[in-house]
């Protein structure tokens, strides 16, 4: 499947590289303890700079989903599911992403999944699964 | 926060305009916008002479793309105008963020009449090429975008994959079913029978035709999305006291709601609240008046669910009942408690993409729109946006 990747940078590097070695990485605020997404260079919350990425779990739940059927390339793929995964760590952490290897009609709020990467050139996309 | 009851005093809507909703139109984007101008002009009594402002929401954002062929620019070229402001862009509170800043540059006293337009050239574009609105298509190579490359590289490329996941979440929270949201794209089909200016005018439309369309992304279906069209809509804004002499009622800016207190994201944000929470609350903040004065709700339909979250946002029911207060569709109707969309949308009038629902809500206050004119009022709303991106505006007559 064709996918459009992103460019990359200082700042998201390590959510779009580290899964090269399994690591799922969030910004962390070592000031006010939690985590923000997307990457930056302060935290969203207490705007301190003593921030960095730091490994998740990678669980997490489904907080919203749809399977997309319409093809909006010629070579796309369909049917195929787009997610809105919460991450285990702290509620309202969330990201959009994939969820594979299942069937799309058994995909349902609330279920539970573990992160996965797919590697294209020099990206690693945490897509997720069902937890088994 | 901002107290926008000042801006009912200063600005008012003086003239409305709008070209062919054409799918396609034989018309250039820029004939299209002129022929707006022109009738929008005549509407007001003015001439190219009075405007000295220029406002567009999202201008020309990308060298004429379809979305917004015709910025302020390229406008202020064509018809030899004067002015002493012009914005455009996309980084504002949503399709009626040009309305909006028009309405600030005269209550800041820089213009007198400024002339707020959008033109929209989709369905010619797409009848050449299908995925030029894409979202991959926003960035040239690798997504470098700040908001988009969080949502590409998993191939969402296109807003309804997001939208169709706030759906999802609205029907898993609160219930609310495809029997129920299939109300909004019946009820402005049917509105639009009665405007033959709407793309699907004489294309009636059941609610089993609704059930039965192909599924885009779950749970919305073809007929949850709005229909490209070609247009140009006008909305022109006036100086309140000079308006009160001018060719028509003046239509007032009661209110404004423009307020995004949550990250520019779509998924960081409330899934069911949404920046349109943020931008209700503001508008309601500023005025006196209550959502059952409101006698025509023009509530952006781009993918149905958010006419849905739209009427929560604002009230007209509460949170988590849109889908029982639109059941049966009866209270959306034309003769119902609240008229929504009454010239079919966009869902079925064409995506004119924002100001036509400012048109469309001054055409009913004015009492012009014919056989599908509802009981006179005075108060309308208008919102738009979806996601991070809301805006709406509570507009009054004669008040």
């Amino acid at each position: 499947m064709l996918r459009k990747l992103p460019q990359l940078n200082k700042d998201n590097s390590a959510f779009w590289q580290e899964g090269a070695n399994g690591n799922l990485m969030i910004y962390h605020c070592d000031a006010c303890k939690q985590y923000f997404h997307p990457p930056a260079p302060v935290c969203i919350h207490c705007l301190s700079d003593n921030v960095k990425p730091k490994k998740m779990s990678g669980r997490g739940s489904v907080a919203s989903f749809t399977i997309n059927h319409q093809k909006w390339h010629p070579d796309l793929e369909v049917p195929f599911v787009i997610a809105i995964i919460e991450l285990h760590e702290q509620q309202g952490l969330r990201f959009v992403s994939n969820i594979i290897d299942i069937n799309p009609e058994d995909v349902f709020i609330e279920m539970p999944v573990c992160v996965t990467f797919k590697a294209i050139e020099d990206v690693w996309l945490p897509l997720f699964k069902k937890e088994s | 926060m901002f107290n926008t009851k000042t801006i009912s005093k200063t600005v008012a809507i003086s003239g409305i305009g709008q070209s062919e909703v054409g799918r396609p139109s034989t018309k250039t984007a820029m004939q299209l916008t002129i022929d707006a101008c022109k009738q929008a002009l005549d509407d007001a009594g003015l001439s190219r002479d009075d405007i000295d402002g220029i406002a567009c929401w999202p201008g020309d954002n990308n060298n004429g793309d379809a979305f917004s062929p015709v910025g302020p620019s390229a406008l202020i070229s064509t018809l030899g105008l004067k002015v002493d402001w012009y914005g455009g862009g996309y980084e504002g509170p949503g399709p009626l963020a040009g309305l909006i800043n028009g309405a600030m540059a005269i209550d800041s006293g820089l213009c007198k009449h400024v002339l707020v337009f959008r033109t929209i050239a989709e369905a010619s574009k797409r009848l050449t090429d299908k995925t030029s609105s894409a979202l991959s298509n926003k960035t040239i190579g690798r997504d470098s975008s700040f908001s988009w490359q969080w949502y590409t590289p998993f191939n969402v490329l296109s807003g309804v994959n997001l939208m169709a996941m706030y759906a999802q979440r609205h029907f898993h929270e609160f219930g609310t079913t495809s029997e129920q949201l299939g109300q909004i794209p019946v009820t402005c089909r049917r509105n639009a029978q009665l405007n033959p200016n709407a793309v699907f005018n004489n294309k009636p439309m059941t609610l089993d035709d609704y059930l039965a369309s192909r599924y885009i992304s779950t749970p919305l279906r073809l007929l949850d999305c709005d229909v490209h069209c070609d247009a140009s809509t006008v909305i022109i804004l006036s100086r309140a006291d000079i308006a009160k002499d001018m060719r028509n009622a003046p239509i007032t800016i009661e209110s404004i709601g423009a307020a995004l207190h949550q990250s520019w994201s779509w998924d960081q944000i409330s899934l069911t609240g949404m920046a349109t929470q943020d931008a209700a609350n503001m508008m309601w903040q500023g005025t006196d008046l209550k959502p059952s004065d409101v006698g025509t709700a023009q509530l952006y339909d781009g993918f149905s669910i958010l006419t849905l979250i739209w009427m929560e946002s604002l009230g007209f029911c509460g949170i988590g009942e849109g889908g029982a207060f639109i059941e049966g569709g009866q209270r959306i109707a034309r003769n119902g408690i609240l008229p929504i969309n009454t010239n079919g949308g966009q869902l079925s009038g064409g995506r004119t993409h924002g100001l036509g629902y400012v048109h469309e809500a001054c055409t009913q206050l004015w009492g012009r729109a014919g056989d599908r004119q509802v009981t006179e009022h005075q108060i309308s709303v208008t919102a738009a946006g979806g996601g991070p991106l809301a805006g709406c505006l509570l507009l009054s007559k004669g008040i």
